[in-house]
């Protein structure tokens, strides 16, 4: 009896998905893309309330504007308790123990290693990157949440600001007109310098977009796999499928967990490395 | 009869070539390195690490271009 009802559900809802005209591959991107409403699928929908129109900017939260607020607020009440705990000792118990590996690591393996000397001054930058991408990719894999990391805004926002960061730090030290001309390589032949000085100019923009783009297609990729390999059962229409698709949906899940992991790291290093060069500019 | 999602499917299975076989030589190398010399492990594996998330990156360029053409199509 409940094997029947499922066989006929999945074909119910397979054919009126082939019925109703839309592509087939449009509700992947529903799930995936920024919305105006939060939607908890079978139980209700939240409508956000409409914010003021200033300057002609819409100021309405989206969604993903809204688990960036609660990423924020997270990581405000985490490291506020965190921070406390120091206060009372320098050994540190519960679960300023386990933040504190993941601290040290970005100062130590992260900032030290790569920038080197004067590395205090990036790491509160750094280990906020580190942490808002962390946690904003973990939080986009629970149920009903969205992942703010996979909207292009948000990772354009993120490297824009790396990008300052870097050329704030390789200004301050090396001076504004020392910093571009450090740029260049020493002992190139002249004729070399009408192709290099083009080259390292766009080189300083072609790194945070590729930061933002690699963050981006990361977490937009997982989702993709997941949504595609559950879809499949309504595209192939029979629920035989479905033990088999669930499986291999559970791996990419497990995947995604590692991903969201290495794509925060990634991030932080890079801007680590960055700001290292720009800083500390012996070729 | 669409060229696009032709040239997506097309595409993204260049691409899968490219970042299988960059990232296979790579941990091939990893292997190698770590059979070598097993104390150096632990910072061979965090260096296989990082270079596999780079060339998945340039991988994931490609990527966004197949599904572009997709989504248009």
């Amino acid at each position: 009896m409940p094997l029947s009802t499922a066989v006929d559900s999945i074909k119910v809802a397979a054919d009126s998905l082939k019925h109703s005209g839309e592509s087939d591959s449009g509700w992947i991107l529903h799930h995936v893309m920024d919305a105006r409403e939060l939607d908890f699928e079978p139980l209700f929908t939240l409508h956000i309330p409409q914010f003021p129109t200033l300057f002609g900017i819409d100021f309405t939260p989206t969604k993903h504007v809204i688990f960036m607020w609660i990423t924020a607020i997270l990581i405000l009440l985490i490291f506020t308790l965190v921070s406390r705990k120091y206060k009372k000792s320098l050994i540190p118990k519960g679960i300023a123990n386990f933040f504190e590996v993941f601290i040290v690591f970005v100062r130590d393996e992260i900032a030290r290693t790569t920038i080197g000397k004067g590395y205090e001054r990036f790491v509160p930058y750094l280990l906020t990157l580190f942490f808002f991408i962390l946690f904003g990719n973990f939080l986009g894999l629970l149920p009903w949440s969205a992942t703010f990391t996979s909207n292009i805004g948000v990772t354009a926002s993120l490297a824009i600001c790396s990008f300052f960061m870097i050329q704030i730090g390789g200004i301050r030290q090396n001076g504004f007109f020392g910093y571009f001309k450090g740029l260049i390589p020493h002992g190139i032949p002249p004729v070399l310098l009408i192709l290099m000085i083009p080259v390292e100019i766009l080189g300083l923009f072609t790194k945070p977009f590729a930061l933002c783009i690699r963050l981006f297609a990361n977490m937009i990729a997982g989702h993709f796999v997941i949504l595609s390999l559950l879809g499949l059962i309504f595209f192939m229409g029979t629920v035989f499928v479905a033990p088999g698709a669930i499986v291999f949906a559970v791996f990419i899940y497990l995947l995604e967990i590692l991903v969201a992991l290495i794509q925060a790291y990634i991030f932080t290093i890079l801007t680590s490395l960055f700001i290292g060069m720009a800083v500390h500019q012996e070729h | 009869m669409d060229l696009a999602w032709l040239a997506a499917g097309l595409g993204a299975g260049l691409v899968v070539i490219g970042a299988g076989l960059g990232i296979g030589k790579l941990a091939s190398s990893a292997m190698d390195a770590s059979g070598r010399q097993p104390e150096a492990a632990g910072a061979i594996r965090t260096s296989m690490i990082i270079a596999a998330a780079l060339i998945e990156g340039v991988a994931f360029f490609g990527l966004v271009i197949c599904i572009l053409l997709a989504i248009k199509a």
